[in-house]
């Protein structure tokens, strides 16, 4: 960069000129201004997700200025009159103090706490987008391995978060963590005594979630996110057929300005959704729980939605208890640690499970299909959004039980019957729906497109013979 | 004339038309963002003077919101949609490219590729690092001991008073029928697995033949951890003599001997058997009639000791 070079003399300019002598920025850059983004709302549900982290990063950095991950015994002086003179742990002393006594504290931490229920939700919606159209097939298997583990690292978190304040409520959480730990067959009393560093309630738990909270598992979201976004780059966007989209382009928005204003735009939205709910809708207040007694428990006890499953899971199961060769197979080991572990490896194995028997198609794919156009993968999906909602619904049962004037007894036996009857029924009902709406998308495909390597489920099952190594037509496809 | 004329006008009209639009999208943008100003200043009078959680949170909301909608104005209306297409390649590499960089690296590779020396220098090298891994796992051990007595035994001792939480000692005139207390060992109160439930029943309601432990004057103890997933057994319904655990919903008969009636858990409650001394003190006679708390998988369903 010569400085006889006639240039504008903004700052901004300065300094792009300044770090590209430095870091030879243009000629990479020029092709991202123009990276193109499908434009769809459904594609924006994973940036609601990331918004949602950033605003978890920077609440909690907030909020971890004040809190103090103490078991200690202190005498509440504070503000709060029903708890004044009363012992409570140096940690909820800490929670309360940020709640009454910190300026915006109460503020941070209800943003904290409903960011986290949206981030949760927002990984969960843009799950389902992912699957029901298809955009997890081959190449993006990766992305959507890595996605999950982000949501197991996103229940996670939210579990050590809301386990911190050391109030009844997140104790008798903690409780019930420590014992499904408990229950697995030959190892279990050791993992939670190493977990907790003695017997439950432990000498260091509030230190260890703490760091789990504050670090461990915040290193990993970052990771993860980065990989994933990584990733993402790489294999540029799927997009849905139409227009002048085809399996060989992407077509959209130019990254700049038009997706960079509008992913700035949603990111404040996000902002303004959760402050506005952090603000004026109460959460968690642990001051009305009371401080953290073994001995002490309130109901009805609902956890954090996304917990929900695991606490309806724990409701529903049959109280089966098992001792086999002097090996007790306690009640909760199914329920609590086989049961997910099963649906969370399903999740985990579906790309492969979809290539093998659903779609019997393992050729690469950029262009999404409809819900219609895959009726098995629609059927099966509508199935177990069925049967997570049961048990979810389930983890309320005395809520609702009493709320419908019914027996809890009897509203248990119906659930049960309805997490075994209803999935498949619903999940039949919209692969009828869909395979009676017929694959008119598949049409839809670029007949440019060599080899078959468009769209189209119908043509699938010759696919299974051509083999992972040699997908039709991607020789075509380069020349 | 007017032939030729009218097209030029027309396109003229459209793009005035079009001027004016995003002059009006302009103006809104601009409105955002004033707003915007104002809301996040008012925000940090607010801060300033004390603070005042819902107002604060609308106001972030409105400063934000507005930056939010002033963009999503400019990007729409202002900068109007756009459309660029770009190339795609499948994602595999070219079979040359492949080829190039398999034979690049053997070449790297060169000397150590010699099969025989390279397996083997491969498969110690492979040693070593599950060696060490196992090794790192050592401090892993450091983070809780290993379980001894404490899943089976609990704090009570033959002769030791039950307390309440507060730490006073009980007589056996205290308890009314369908009255429960917790009750702690006289000497460790708030021990948490030695946490127990005393219940006073009516005469004759108690099955004797069903309980394991002894019991005093239709007072009977048993252990307030729910042996399904350890929440405190809180609540008493008097009239059905059953205690419930608020977590998952399972209930207990008082009566015979805490057995499971409904709900998820697995075994009923481990009962504390119970005596009085010679200045009418209550005390245990023992410790649990076997062990307290959510099931492990050694458990054993004897008395501690026995
Ligand atoms: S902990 Fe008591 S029912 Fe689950």
């Amino acid at each position: 960069m010569s400085s006889s070079q006639k240039a504008r003399q903004s700052p901004v300019d300065d300094l792009a000129r300044w770090l590209d002598d430095r870091l030879r920025l243009a000629e990479g850059g020029r092709k991202y201004l123009h990276k193109a983004f499908p434009a769809h709302w459904s594609f924006l549900l994973g940036e609601i997700a990331l918004f949602s982290l950033i605003v978890l990063f920077a609440t909690g950095v907030f909020l971890a200025l004040f809190y103090v991950p103490d078991h200690r015994l202190v005498v509440y002086d504070g503000p709060y009159v029903p708890l004044q003179g009363q012992e409570i742990s140096a940690a909820y002393e800490s929670t309360l103090r940020l709640s009454f006594e910190v300026r915006a504290g109460l503020l941070m931490r209800q943003i904290h706490h409903w960011a986290a229920l949206v981030f949760v939700a927002a990984i969960v919606v843009h799950m389902l987008r992912v699957f029901f159209t298809g955009a997890f097939r081959r190449p993006r298997e990766l992305n959507w391995v890595i996605g999950l583990a982000l949501l197991l690292l996103a229940i996670v978190a939210g579990f050590t978060g809301y386990s911190l304040p050391d109030d009844l409520l997140s104790g008798t959480g903690l409780r019930i963590g420590y014992s499904v730990l408990l229950s697995v067959p030959f190892v279990g009393p050791l993992l939670g005594f190493i977990g907790l560093g003695g017997e439950y309630p432990g000498t260091d738990t509030l230190g260890r979630l703490y760091l789990m909270h504050v670090l461990i598992i915040p290193a990993g979201l970052v990771g993860l996110v980065t990989a994933h976004l990584v990733i993402l780059m790489r294999q540029k966007h799927t997009q849905k057929p139409g227009g002048r989209a085809r399996q060989h382009n992407v077509v959209g928005e130019p990254l700049f300005p038009n997706q960079v204003m509008t992913s700035l735009s949603l990111f404040a939205f996000t902002v303004a959704v959760l402050a506005l709910l952090g603000g004026l809708f109460e959460i968690n207040p642990l001051w009305l729980y009371g401080p953290y007694e073994p001995f002490e428990v309130f109901a009805p006890m609902q956890p954090d939605w996304y917990m929900g499953w695991l606490e309806g899971l724990m409701r529903l199961w049959p109280a089966w208890e098992w001792t086999m060769f002097g090996v007790t197979i306690p009640a909760i080991f199914l329920p609590g640690v086989v049961v997910p572990g099963v649906l969370f490896g399903l999740a985990f194995a579906w790309p492969w499970i979809d290539r093998r028997w659903i779609a019997r198609d393992e050729r690469e794919h950029h262009l999404l299909v409809r819900p219609r156009d895959n009726p098995l993968r629609t059927g099966i999906g509508v199935a177990g959004i069925t049967f997570v909602a049961l048990i979810t619904l389930a983890g309320s049962n005395d809520v609702i039980a009493s709320d419908l004037g019914m027996g809890l007894q009897t509203l248990t036996w119906w659930l049960r019957v309805l997490t075994v009857v209803l999935p498949p029924l619903a999940g039949w009902v919209a692969y009828r729906i869909a395979a009676s709406l017929g694959t008119g998308g598949a049409e839809d495909a670029d007949p440019a497109s060599p080899g078959g390597d468009d769209e189209g489920d119908a043509a699938a099952p010759e696919s299974l013979e051509t083999g992972s190594d040699s997908p039709a037509g991607e020789g075509a496809a380069r020349s | 004339m007017g032939s030729s004329e009218a097209p030029a006008s027309r396109r003229a009209e459209e793009w005035r038309r079009q001027r004016e639009r995003q002059d009006r999208a302009a103006r809104i943008a601009a409105i955002c963002f004033v707003v915007a100003i104002v809301a996040a200043l008012a925000l940090f009078v607010v801060y300033v003077t004390g603070g005042q959680t819902q107002l604060e949170g609308v106001l972030l909301a409105v400063a934000f919101g507005a930056v939010g909608a002033g963009l999503a104005v400019w990007v729409r209306r202002i900068i109007g949609p756009r459309e660029v297409v770009e190339e795609r390649y499948p994602m595999r590499s070219p079979q040359e490219t492949r080829d190039e960089f398999e034979a690049a690296y053997h070449d790297a590779l060169g000397e150590a590729t010699t099969t025989g020396r390279r397996r083997f220098l491969l498969r110690l090298l492979g040693g070593a690092g599950a060696s060490l891994g196992l090794a790192l796992l050592v401090p892993f051990r450091s983070l809780g001991p290993t379980p001894q007595d404490e899943m089976f035994t609990t704090t009570w001792r033959e002769g030791v008073r039950l307390a309440d939480t507060e730490g006073r000692e009980i007589q056996a005139a205290d308890i009314s029928p369908d009255e429960v207390i917790t009750v702690f060992p006289a000497d460790a109160i708030d021990d948490p697995s030695a946490q127990a439930i005393l219940v006073g029943t009516r005469e004759g309601q108690l099955e004797p033949d069903a309980l394991p432990g002894a019991t005093v004057e239709g007072m009977v103890c048993y252990s307030k951890i729910c042996t399904h997933a350890g929440c405190p057994v809180g609540l008493y319904r008097a009239a059905a003599g059953e205690l419930l655990c608020p977590c998952h919903q399972s209930t207990f008969d008082v009566h015979r001997a805490a057995a499971v009636v409904s709900g998820p858990a697995g075994r009923g409650l481990p009962q504390l058997p119970i005596g009085t001394d010679d200045e009418g003190y209550l005390i245990a006679l023992g410790d649990f009639s076997e062990p307290v708390g959510p099931s492990f998988w050694n458990l054993t369903h004897d008395a501690p000791g026995t």
